[in-house]
């Protein structure tokens, strides 16, 4: 009950501050948190990531194995993205089976990837009909403090850029950098009123769920997008939040790229 | 595989021109025991939607004090595609389910009845592309026929880049060979796209493309909204004669 109550009074505060042109933590309407990227984490992932979005953290594990193709496309590599959502990481989530969250959480990063054909999956191609590589890609949040969506998108290409397939391991060649040819970006935004404001924190989030995510790659093209959260959109507004996205998404780009450039094995 | 041309002489694979839907057809109160049903069609898709409640919401701690509850659970018969699908719900589904649910809620008058709970159940019979969109079609009609009470109606349909062109209503080859897909649903109220209320992507689009499709969206929509309408009013046309006789 209490926390009822505190949550009441949180949101009128994130409103009020909103609708005079602020934010709670100071951030501009299309300011995101501060981003930390960490690669090579876990020596015993084929490529890995933690990434700090303000508060909000995200492990991402890369592992390789190999297995059929699926018949529809026999020359081409296989990915396979997974959330969990452990209780470690908010008060709210539960153990157990991936719930409806998760499963879009993880279905949204995957159509980043995918579509954007970061990855070229015909170069994961062993032999044909018979043999290919397959790409696990497990999100691990650690702490929700809003937007995992992004979080999540972060860190899992910047674990994919540091993946090394383990071909000798299995016996099918030398080892080589997995081939990363795009860095696809979601923007997450929060819908209030008639503002947009770009990656909530979880505090912003008290206000409702009203998020919409728009995923671009680096010729600035729309690869994914995905209304989320009971609302409804004027058609303007989305036109608004193409624009701010793409935008956005170019930024933050060229942040990850110095990040990575920045860290250990970061140039690949 | 090899992609096979999916647009030849400014025509579709089925025949049809970029803007053209597939044929619709709509039926309201097919099931008997559903408060409230629909059978679509929209090309290949067949679609049965069916409206339990208001309702008592089991178990009771689902319950809400201000609001009716809604559910929405799409699901495809193993028989519906070519390679038999498993039975129950996957990951698609549910992602699907949550979406669709998400574009209701906003347009049922929840407020009108705390502590119940309105079940929408679609179920795929057959599928050829664009099935969220015609599951969402057949369940506002089927919410209708229970009588839920709703700020407008939400119709659905989506848009596809197919060889390079924004094309209406995509089917299963243009689904699968083509560039982009961008199923979308609006709420029409007074004979008017008020707004969006699902909105997804996958492929690849330029922002420009984007807004293309959206605007092609509404004019499939419009038509598709005024077949939805048709529908429910000749089932109220027939009650009518039935109590006259």
């Amino acid at each position: 009950m209490s926390e009822d109550i505190l949550m009441d009074i949180k949101r009128d505060y994130v409103l009020s501050k909103i609708r005079s042109g602020e934010r709670i933590d100071g951030r501009k309407f299309d300011e995101f948190r501060p981003i930390e990227v960490k690669t090579n984490i876990i020596e015993k992932a084929e490529g890995s990531a933690l990434i700090k979005l303000g508060n909000t953290q995200v492990i991402v594990g890369v592992k390789m194995q190999i297995g059929e193709p699926f018949p529809d496309t026999p020359d081409m590599g296989i990915i396979i993205t997974n959330a969990e959502l452990v209780p470690l990481a908010s008060p709210t989530f539960e153990p157990g089976p991936p719930d409806e969250n998760s499963i879009e959480l993880a279905r949204v990063v995957d159509r980043g990837i995918r579509e954007s054909e970061a990855i070229d999956l015909r170069k994961l191609c062993i032999e044909e009909g018979e043999k290919v590589w397959i790409i696990f890609i497990d999100i691990h949040a650690l702490d929700d403090d809003g937007n995992l969506m992004d979080a999540s998108s972060i860190a899992a290409i910047s674990a994919l850029m540091n993946t090394v397939v383990p071909a000798s391991k299995f016996e099918v060649g030398d080892d080589f950098n997995l081939p990363v040819n795009d860095i696809p970006i979601s923007v997450t935004s929060l819908i209030v009123d008639d503002k947009l404001i770009v990656d909530p924190s979880r505090d912003e989030m008290s206000v409702g769920n009203n998020l919409f995510t728009i995923t671009s790659n680096k010729e600035s093209n729309i690869v994914a997008m995905q209304k989320s959260g009971s609302y409804l959109l004027d058609e303007e507004k989305f036109y608004e939040l193409l624009d701010l996205s793409v935008s956005k998404a170019k930024e933050i780009r060229e942040i990850l790229i110095n990040q990575l450039k920045g860290g250990e094995n970061g140039e690949n | 595989m090899e992609k096979p041309k999916l647009i030849i002489n400014g025509k579709r694979l089925d025949g049809r021109d970029f803007e053209e839907l597939r044929p619709i057809k709509i039926q309201v109160d097919v099931l008997k025991r559903a408060d409230g049903s629909c059978y679509l069609e929209m090309g290949k898709n067949k679609i049965i939607a069916a409206v339990y409640g208001p309702r008592e919401v089991h178990p009771r701690h689902l319950q809400d004090p201000s609001k009716a509850v809604i559910r929405y659970r799409y699901n495809m018969a193993p028989f519906s595609v070519e390679e038999r699908k498993k039975p129950g719900p996957d990951r698609r589904s549910i992602e699907i389910s949550k979406v669709s649910r998400e574009a209701l809620e906003p347009v049922i008058m929840k407020e009108l009845f705390p502590r119940s709970g309105i079940d929408v159940f679609v179920e795929v019979l057959q599928a050829d592309a664009g099935t969220r969109t015609a599951c969402l079609n057949a369940a506002s009609v089927a919410l209708i026929d229970a009588g839920v009470m709703m700020k407008g109606i939400i119709t659905s349909v989506a848009v596809a880049k197919v060889d390079g062109h924004i094309v209406l209503d995509p089917m299963k080859e243009e689904d699968f060979y083509g560039e982009a897909d961008l199923p979308v649903a609006f709420l029409i109220r007074n004979d008017k796209i008020e707004s969006i209320a699902l909105l997804q992507m996958d492929g690849k689009m330029s922002v420009d493309e984007v807004k293309e499709g959206i605007k092609l969206a509404k004019k499939g929509a419009m038509q598709i909204y005024k077949l939805q309408r048709e529908a429910i009013m000749k089932k109220y046309m027939e009650d009518e004669e039935k109590e006259e006789v």
